[in-house]
């Protein structure tokens, strides 16, 4: 039964169809398997199994008519950011304790209405915020992936009955997998941990500086972050507006288009929500990018980058020069200060934000002997390090006095990101190559990265820079480095031309193959 | 620049987050970190430059000014740690 979790989204979505299979079959072995494994890797903080029957019996009803969306009974999971009627939704933070939202979003409820089938609540940095998902209330995410060592292994010589040599001797080299616990990345660390160890079909996931690419590519899984305004941010709990954006994480490259397509909408409830339709990203798949423009960016060539990765982005664009596409260098002069800008605006936009969380409305309160101290006291108990760190720069930067310096100076600096992207689309590069990430996957608890924060920060320096001009970015799996850890490229498009980033990671992934974890759990 | 332990004080004061003394120290070495870090954005040339607004140019969005919701106040209470019939219950404000 547990073939069936190793399904791509259009494999199973065939066989559904066909009634090869139904959709409760491939909801219990979703469940079976996570039942198995969470306990291992801490990927989904909520199983919703009776929903998840429930709606696969419903999807079984209508596949037997010959009717369905078009991800009938496919089971998914859901970052804990998005609001789910009922059910579980707490940012993975301490400080929204208890609540269950009288609400849907609208990425899950397009989502609902296309047929897809709800497993459960994934594990996520607490408020989005994180590279590791070490900041959740409800503990870190365990990558599915581990290191492993190049062994060589003398065989010994062997006799059978009288003189038969059954081995001679001689030497092999085998793979062993390394104990050590790595982070899934974050902040979508349970999104890209769960579907990389085929505990769903595929997840949902937001980005705010690269929550969905950095952990799709420590993962060895795909991740989209469409542009700014694709998907509706209604319902969806906020990080930073200006930046935060959903998309999904999955196993290949069509298996996203094909989520995003069902995601992505026109919302009259987010004023941000761009009004075009939605096209058919599958179908931009498998088109030839002959003659396509393909920048490559100097300035993504950063001081300690280990040698792999830039060993890897030369083999991406030596994939892409094979498949006809011409290669052009360009430069992005303001690259390095899209992380430091980028750690003005968000923590000021997340200082307004969460605001509301002060012991009145919903989840946590502890008590005080006035409504300051209330407020206080549930503040300071329920929100952990890292999310009070970056309230507490926000507050900092917007106060009187100092928000011209930091807060006025960043925006201005963010135009001149967003102006070195539309000179180089100008300049007729149809679509950006870098990699995904400056390393692969490190391990849980890190001391460097607990020592400093700026170095956990530094993980989300070739992913920011989309985020802070609102263009779409896609990260592809490309390779395996020397300790057999997965290894990610982005690709950066044009605004709302996410299917020229599904027709090129198409390219790369054919090149590149996919990647599955030996599975140790 | 940079902050001392008095300035870290009074921004979580601003930002309601009680803190300790230790908390404070703490905070004042890691908020000095991350300025430090953005301080970079100094080197910028920035004359002539616009401050953002939005990433993708796109007209606001109006409708109608008409009621198109409500009537479900207990649907808003219902999280809230304490509540008594469809009001937030709070501590006294007012002497």
């Amino acid at each position: 039964m547990s073939d069936l979790t190793h399904l791509t989204i259009s494999q199973a979505r065939a066989k559904l169809r066909a009634k090869e299979i139904t959709a409760t079959e491939i909801t219990e072995a979703y469940l079976y398997a996570i039942e198995r494994a969470n306990p291992a890797l801490n990927a989904y903080v909520v199983v919703t199994d009776d929903k998840a029957r429930d709606m696969a019996k419903a999807s079984d009803a209508k596949l037997a008519k010959g009717e369905g969306g078009s991800l009938e009974g496919i089971p998914l999971g859901i970052k804990d950011l998005f609001g789910t009627e009922g059910i579980h939704t707490q940012a993975c933070s301490h400080v929204l304790d208890g609540f269950k939202p009288h609400y849907e979003s609208t990425v899950t409820a397009n989502l609902w209405a296309d047929g897809a089938v709800m497993l459960g609540k994934l594990n996520m940095d607490e408020f989005a915020m994180g590279s590791s998902n070490e900041t959740s209330y409800y503990g870190p995410v365990v990558n599915p992936w581990r290191r492993s060592r190049l062994d060589t292994v003398v065989m010994p010589t062997t006799h059978q009955g009288d003189g038969g040599f059954v081995s001679a001797g001689g030497t092999r080299t085998a793979r062993t997998l390394d104990n050590a616990q790595l982070v899934p990345g974050g902040s979508s660390g349970g999104s890209a941990s769960a579907v990389s160890a085929f505990l769903c079909a595929g997840a949902t996931a937001t980005d705010t500086g690269g929550s969905i690419r950095q952990p799709a590519a420590f993962t060895g899984t795909v991740g989209i972050k469409p542009t700014y305004g694709r998907c509706s941010r209604w319902g969806i709990v906020a990080f930073a507006s200006s930046l935060d954006q959903a998309g999904p994480i999955a196993r290949d490259v069509r298996d996203a288009a094909i989520l995003l397509k069902s995601m992505a909408s026109v919302d009259p409830m987010d004023t941000t929500s761009v009004d075009r339709p939605v096209p058919d990203y599958e179908a931009a798949i498998g088109k030839p990018i002959k003659g396509m423009k393909i920048g490559i960016p100097r300035e993504y060539r950063v001081d300690g980058m280990p040698e792999e990765i830039e060993a890897l982005w030369q083999k991406g664009i030596a994939w892409l020069k094979d498949a006809g596409a011409e290669i052009v260098d360009i430069s992005l002069p303001h690259t390095k200060y899209a992380l430091p800008a980028y750690y003005i605006v968000a923590p000021a936009e997340a200082s307004s934000n969460l605001a509301r969380y002060d012991g009145v409305r919903y989840g946590l309160r502890v008590p005080g002997k006035d409504i300051v101290d209330m407020y206080e006291r549930t503040r300071a108990a329920g929100l952990g390090r890292e999310v009070k760190r970056r309230i507490m720069i926000g507050t900092y930067v917007l106060s009187a006095g100092y928000y011209d310096a930091y807060y006025l100076q960043a925006q201005k600096v963010r135009n001149l990101i967003k102006r070195d992207f539309e000179n180089a689309f100008a300049a007729g590069v149809d679509v950006i190559l870098t990699p995904a990430t400056p390393s692969a996957a490190f391990g849980i608890a890190d001391e460097d990265m607990a020592a400093d924060p700026v170095k956990m920060y530094l993980n989300d320096i070739f992913t920011v820079t989309v985020n802070m001009a609102g263009l779409p970015g896609i990260a592809v799996p490309a390779g395996l480095d020397a300790k057999g850890l997965p290894l990610g490229l982005q690709l950066i498009g044009r605004p709302f031309d996410e299917e020229t980033l599904f027709q090129t990671a198409h390219v790369i992934e054919q090149a590149a193959g996919t990647f599955q974890p030996e599975k140790w759990w | 620049m940079s902050v001392d332990l008095l300035t870290v004080k009074r921004v979580a004061r601003l930002a309601r987050i009680a803190v300790s003394e230790e908390d404070a120290e703490r905070m004042t070495g890691e908020l000095n970190a991350i300025l430090g870090f953005v301080e970079q954005l100094n080197e910028v040339d920035v004359s002539g430059v616009e401050p953002m607004t939005s990433v993708t140019p796109m007209e606001m969005k109006k409708r109608q000014d008409v009621v198109t919701d409500g009537s479900k106040a207990a649907d808003i209470v219902a999280n809230a740690p304490a509540t008594e019939e469809n009001f937030f219950l709070v501590p006294k404000v007012v002497e």
